[in-house]
């Protein structure tokens, strides 16, 4: 058996696989929060509970309804994001007019409210939820193992990721969410309903968020604290690619989940702490963030 | 849509004007910026807003699109009071707004810019009557708003809502900072545009400019209307008119 740098290769793949796993989080929660920061210049902190909640909805529709694993992956995030929309109907949209904090303090707020009503629920403990017995087991690909359900989340990641970005980037739809993140003065006088573009985009970044929680709910136990956990580093990755820039939020999602894996082979005590090393060198260096644009 | 019925027919306003605005006030936060502007522009009408800096002629084209925060009064557009109606009503209703920034999207490649405003009616330019007015922007499409020149930016601010089928066209200072052969383009610009039926209120710096392609002058001071003058009196009135702008 060869090995690289004295690291058997079975060690080395698995955990590049298990940082591109993190990473496909942190691309699709990063992804929604660059969005949703970009139009509503609000840091939604709800948004690691509304991660949480895309699990436990899938857990709920599967226990209580009979609903499997791949209508949920649909349904939990529409679900989720029709709430993200009354939230910001109800509560966000009376703050455009106060400074950010407010709208920081309010999202911090409602995640605390949210974690909490599930744990008085649910408990702590964590519920198991089945990986579908369309992608148990995995295949073997030589120089790793691969289980089918890892390598399913990799994938249904990055084709979201994408296909928000190319909405974005490409369509009409997209373009109106732009020119709204530059100018939504102009932009509605030229006739464009903003408020209701503004509602959409929290409910869609939102429902991305639920999607990811879908697709972590069969990996990690569906615990309501699974998104208070896991935000912090994504906010850690939003600042590192830049607030609001989207292709950058999803490269150094799945990038930095990479390194994570990396430092973990190279210098396991360093894992926990290397994505936030980065980050204060990248705000010392770039305080704009890799990907962000200086105004 | 259920915006369009917000709109309120009101009985036939000010004999036949397209825009009908009356003692319109508006402020900036606290600083109270109109003072009771009143004018008419009649269809098919160039119409100048002329006036030393911060008389209030930009305030009154934001007022008249909506996205001026507080204004009180009347604005009559087309038969239908406007003053209470959100801007994205305002602009359904016909009336586009090319601002003193240009507002190019920096975001947005100069096609995404030229085909951002959606149609509010038909009527509009076709893009390819766009491209005939403003040749440079055809050659420009995939490029980023924001890297054309300062002129090609204004032709884009001006073409975009050429597209839209808006009746009225307020535009702030058009020719602002712009080499004299690029305003001697957008002067015969307006003037096709006139001809092809757009009504047009400008907002003008440039009395040269402004006597070279409209009908009617209306001379603002300090948020109000002070003086209307003819274009074809604007010889004989050329020394009051020095007075009010201060040449």
């Amino acid at each position: 058996m060869f090995e690289l740098l004295g690291i058997p290769p079975q060690a080395l793949f698995g955990q590049l696989l298990l940082g591109l796993i993190n990473g496909s989080f942190y691309a699709l929660l990063s992804l929604g929060l660059a969005i949703i920061f970009g139009l509503l210049n609000i840091i939604n902190f709800t948004h690691g509970a509304q991660y949480m909640m895309g699990a436990f909805v899938a857990w709920m529709l599967l226990n209580y309804l009979g609903i499997n694993y791949w209508a949920a992956l649909i349904l939990a995030p529409v679900i989720v994001g029709i709430t993200g929309v009354i939230i910001e109907r109800l509560l966000i949209s009376r703050l455009y007019h106060l400074d950010h904090l407010y709208g920081l303090l309010l999202t911090f707020g409602l995640a605390l409210i949210i974690q909490g009503l599930f744990r008085n629920e649910y408990g702590i403990s964590g519920l198991p939820y089945q990986i579908p017995s369309q992608l148990s087991g995995g295949m073997n690909l030589g120089f790793m193992f691969l289980p089918n359900y890892r390598g399913w989340v990799v994938a249904a990641s990055l084709v979201a990721c994408l296909a928000t970005w190319f909405v974005i980037e490409k369509t009409r739809l997209g373009a109106y969410l732009r020119a709204a993140t530059e100018n939504p003065t102009l932009v509605g006088a030229f006739g464009i309903n903003v408020p209701r573009l503004i509602t959409l985009t929290y409910g869609f970044g939102v429902a991305l968020a639920a999607f990811a929680g879908v697709l972590a709910a069969p990996i990690y136990s569906v615990n309501p604290n699974m998104g208070a956990d896991l935000i912090i580093v994504v906010f850690a990755v939003v600042v590192i690619g830049g607030m609001g820039s989207i292709l950058g939020s999803i490269v150094t999602g799945f990038g930095l989940g990479l390194i994570e894996g990396l430092t973990r082979v190279f210098y396991p005590e360093g894992s926990a702490v290397v994505i936030f090393v980065i980050m204060a060198i990248v705000l010392l260096v770039k305080p704009a963030g890799l990907f962000g644009r200086t105004v | 849509m259920a915006e369009a019925q917000l709109l309120e027919r009101t009985p036939a306003t000010a004999g036949g004007s397209l825009l009908a605005v009356r003692d319109l006030h508006g402020w900036y936060g606290e600083s109270h910026v109109l003072h009771g502007i009143s004018f008419d522009v009649h269809e098919g009408e160039v119409v100048t807003l002329l006036g030393r800096n911060g008389a209030g002629k930009t305030t009154t084209l934001k007022a008249i699109m909506g996205i001026l925060g507080k204004r009180r009064g009347s604005i009559v557009f087309d038969g239908r009071e406007t003053i209470s109606l959100p801007a994205r009503v305002i602009a359904r209703a016909g009336i586009a707004f090319c601002p003193e920034e240009r507002g190019i999207f920096a975001s947005l490649s100069v096609e995404e810019n030229l085909m951002l405003p959606p149609k509010v009616r038909d009527g509009g330019l076709s893009v390819e009557q766009i491209f005939e007015l403003f040749p440079n922007l055809k050659e420009r499409l995939s490029s980023q708003g924001t890297k054309l020149s300062g002129g090609e930016q204004q032709m884009l601010a001006i073409g975009r809502i050429l597209r839209t089928g808006a009746k009225l066209l307020l535009l702030d200072e058009p020719t602002e900072g712009l080499a004299p052969v690029i305003v001697q383009q957008i002067g015969h610009t307006i003037a096709r545009l006139k001809r092809s039926g757009f009504t047009i209120v400008l907002v003008e710096q440039n009395f040269r400019f402004a006597a070279s392609v409209a009908d009617r002058h209306y001379v603002v001071e300090q948020g109000r209307v002070i003086d209307t003058i003819r274009n074809d009196e604007l010889e004989s009135n050329i020394d009051k008119l020095h007075a009010y702008l201060g040449v």
